[in-house]
């Protein structure tokens, strides 16, 4: 779309925007003297007691740094755009600036990554030079939630254990990074009441075998069997479908304190994972599943 | 008229002493947030004294509290002196010492709670806006009030950029501050998306152009001839560059918004002003600089002297910077650099806060009539202090910036970036302890003139009693 509403404002600003340049030179021109030889005076003017006024003439070299800065701006204008809409000879804009690094990147990097994308990702995996590729790609997009050495934060999941939300194998770590992942933990406090979360945070604990109340987590069994085990399973394993996190183990996504759980259970929580398929091509999150497969494979 | 036989200088004594604490206030935040860059844990997580809400109080108290009040009292000190007459209004003039220390005061309080339009440079909030507004328009009540019963025949230089100083800053915070209020804390501004980025910048880079420029222009124009006892250095010239100045900084806003979604044209517009403006600048440089030819001399012992031409020198060189970091492509480099705050402080500190220092040691004795000022030796040790800390802390911006610039650009063979972005900060840090250090430096410098101006003003006498010449204008 056209900056300009009608062909008036174009001419408009063209015209100001030259006159004004062109008027700055017109200006100095104007107002300069020669250097008389000789004694210079003051202005004669005086105030303050003493305050007075050389009538020098302008320092050539100064007159000539402005009036090369015109006469740079004038050739600028035909070369570039600037003058209204006119695009200037060279035709240069900045989004076609950029569209051509894109077809140069695309053309010299491209290659280089979809050489990987014939490869299954267990040979990725295994591929020292992919390795490295992969992981400067995950420093740059993924090191701010899930940290530079992938060792995860509160609510972002480490991704250098064999603990896995949605499953660990190499095609589902592709799917999570390509679409992205929406992990809801319903809010339970209305239901279970102040008195029924602390029972069910006690049994969960007791489920890991972390330090618990025996007789809490005896009244809360039931009530998580009613409410918690369809996502987390009755043994509270967890569901890899659903992304319910595994219970039974000490990966603690949100804290392992009782109130860190209590809150989990009684407000719930929303853990997103962006979708990376419209940012990033197809090759580079190959690269970068094969990468966080293989940060524990081995482990 | 009798009554008028002498000269206001009390607003001028409170501006001057407010220069000095806001001076020490506003440094003393700076050097707290330059050490959360050095130690992010530093506050202990307390929400007021986040880095977020501490950064726009600095900026508000060194830019419009110390370089304001600095402003307010050499103008109002030159414009009488210049004008042969006494200042327009005394209660008017009251009422903008009260009104501004109330809006910094305001601005101590809203910062640090949060409240913000979230504009760089003018983020308090509209009632306060409303305020900075009656203040201004009585500053320029006062301020023209006094060129309009002048009983000299001529308007002196200084007074002309005063004047654009006063008039352009009115229009610049009344259209940029244009807000619609949604309660007393919040309101949302008047424009939308790029139009609204265009308006701010416009403003902001004339907020450089007019509160830090062509003011502190107008206290160079009286302090230097009058320190160095020389006629200034080419009447033609102060008529070129001032007109010229005030013509092209209007347009320089648009290369703050480089290769972002404003038009090509407007960023071109923005980038080619901002190189016709290195002309004009440096031609306060040079009148200012040329007037010492025939008092060198004087530069070897007189500190005051020293202050106000480094700050020239320092004046002159951030305005060949600013044009070259105008060019797009040398701000494709320097954009959302370390180097950009390099570029601010030396400007700052370098012109904007050394030539009003030297202007208030100039003012205080003769406004609490002392011969001078109490320990001369006290004011070299300051100037060197200071310029020590400002020459450690740009240089150690430039560094850091032209680092970053370059390590966020860099790539490997394969396209991906050859540093993380953590990797480019963790860089920045011993630049940004060395920038910590000038910071201390410049601020200590600021609580030795605190001691020098206060064992200087203890037990003196306020001088009110200042006589304006019987014959104005006289011709020498």
């Amino acid at each position: 779309m056209s900056d300009f509403v009608s062909g008036f404002w174009n001419l408009w600003v063209a015209g100001i925007t030259l006159v004004s340049i062109i008027g700055c030179a017109v200006f100095l021109k104007a107002v300069s003297i020669k250097r008389t030889s000789g004694q210079v005076d003051t202005t004669g003017h005086v105030w303050d007691g003493d305050l007075a006024e050389w009538n020098n003439p302008l320092p050539a070299w100064w007159s000539w740094l402005f009036y090369i800065t015109v006469v740079f701006s004038l050739v600028y204008l035909v070369l570039y755009p600037g003058l209204g809409s006119f695009k200037g000879i060279w035709g240069w804009s900045s989004v076609g600036q950029w569209e051509g690094e894109m077809k140069h990147a695309a053309e010299t990097y491209d290659p280089i990554f979809n050489k990987f994308l014939q490869q299954d990702l267990k040979t990725v995996a295994a591929d020292p030079e992919a390795k490295q590729m992969g992981q400067r790609l995950f420093v740059t997009y993924c090191s701010q939630c899930h940290g530079s050495d992938a060792g995860g934060a509160r609510g972002f999941p480490s991704l250098s254990d064999k603990d896995w939300l949605y499953g660990g194998d190499p095609e589902t770590i592709k799917a999570s990074i390509l679409n992205g992942r929406t992990g809801i933990m319903p809010p339970h406090g209305p239901v279970l009441g102040d008195a029924g979360v602390k029972e069910v945070a006690n049994y969960v604990f007791s489920l890991s075998g972390h330090k618990h109340d025996a007789s809490l987590a005896a009244a809360g069994k039931p009530k998580f069997d009613q409410t918690c085990a369809a996502c987390h399973m009755p043994e509270g394993t967890g569901m890899h479908a659903l992304g319910a996190p595994n219970l039974t183990d000490k990966v603690w996504l949100y804290g392992s304190s009782e109130a860190a759980v209590i809150e989990t259970i009684a407000k719930g929580r929303n853990g997103v994972m962006p979708a990376w398929k419209d940012f990033l091509s197809e090759a580079k999150i190959h690269l970068l599943a094969a990468y966080v497969y293989g940060l524990s494979e081995g482990k | 008229m009798e009554a008028q036989a002498t000269y206001n200088y009390k607003v001028v004594r409170q501006f001057s002493i407010m220069t000095v604490v806001w001076g020490i206030v506003g440094m003393l935040v700076g050097v707290i947030i330059a050490a959360q860059l050095v130690w992010p844990d530093l506050t202990f997580g307390i929400p007021y004294l986040s880095y977020g809400r501490l950064r726009p109080l600095h900026t508000n108290a060194v830019i419009f509290a110390f370089g304001g009040s600095a402003l307010f009292a050499t103008s109002y000190y030159v414009v009488q002196r210049t004008c042969h007459t006494r200042l327009f209004g005394d209660g008017l003039a009251a009422f903008t010492f009260w009104g501004w220390q109330v809006v910094i005061l305001l601005a101590a309080i809203t910062l640090p709670l949060g409240f913000t339009s979230a504009k760089e440079y003018a983020e308090l909030e509209w009632p306060i806006d409303i305020l900075i507004t009656l203040v201004w328009v009585t500053y320029a009540v006062v301020f023209f009030g006094t060129i309009m019963k002048r009983k000299t025949p001529h308007i002196y230089v200084a007074n002309w950029f005063f004047g654009a100083f006063i008039l352009t800053v009115a229009l610049l915070h009344v259209v940029n501050s244009a807000a619609l209020p949604v309660n007393l804390f919040k309101s949302y501004s008047a424009y939308a998306g790029v139009q609204d980025a265009m308006v701010q910048w416009w403003y902001g880079h004339n907020a450089v152009g007019f509160f830090l420029t062509a003011g502190f222009l107008g206290m160079m124009y009286y302090f230097v001839p009058k320190q160095a006892g020389r006629p200034v250095y080419s009447y033609r010239l102060s008529v070129v560059h001032f007109w010229a100045l005030i013509f092209t900084y209007m347009w320089a806003g648009p290369h703050h918004l480089h290769y972002t979604a404003l038009p090509d044209w407007t960023q071109s517009i923005g980038m080619l002003f901002s190189l016709i403006l290195l002309a004009p600048s440096w031609g306060g440089m040079i009148n200012g600089i040329m007037t010492l030819s025939g008092a060198w001399h004087k530069l070897r012992t007189d500190p005051i002297l020293k202050f106000l031409v480094t700050s020239l020198s320092f004046y002159g060189m951030s305005t060949f910077e600013g044009p070259m970091m105008a060019i797009k492509s040398v701000n494709a480099l320097s954009h959302y650099t370390d180097w950009t705050v390099g570029h601010v402080h030396s400007g700052a500190l370098g012109w904007v806060a050394m030539v009003s220092i030297g202007c208030i040691y100039y003012l205080i004795p003769r406004l609490f009539g002392r011969e001078q000022m109490y320990s001369i030796k006290l004011i070299t040790a300051h100037f060197w202090i200071a310029t020590i800390g400002v020459v450690l802390y740009i240089a150690a911006m430039w560094i850091a910036g032209v680092a970053e610039g370059l390590m966020w650009r860099a790539v490997n063979p394969d396209g991906t970036l050859t540093y993380s972005f953590a990797e480019a900060v963790k860089m920045t840090y011993p630049f940004l302890t060395i920038r910590l250090l000038g910071g201390l430096m410049f601020l200590s410098g600021m609580l030795i003139m605190a001691y020098n101006v206060f064992k200087t003003v203890v037990g003196a006498k306020a001088v009110n009693d200042a006589a304006i010449p019987a014959v104005a204008g006289a011709h020498a």
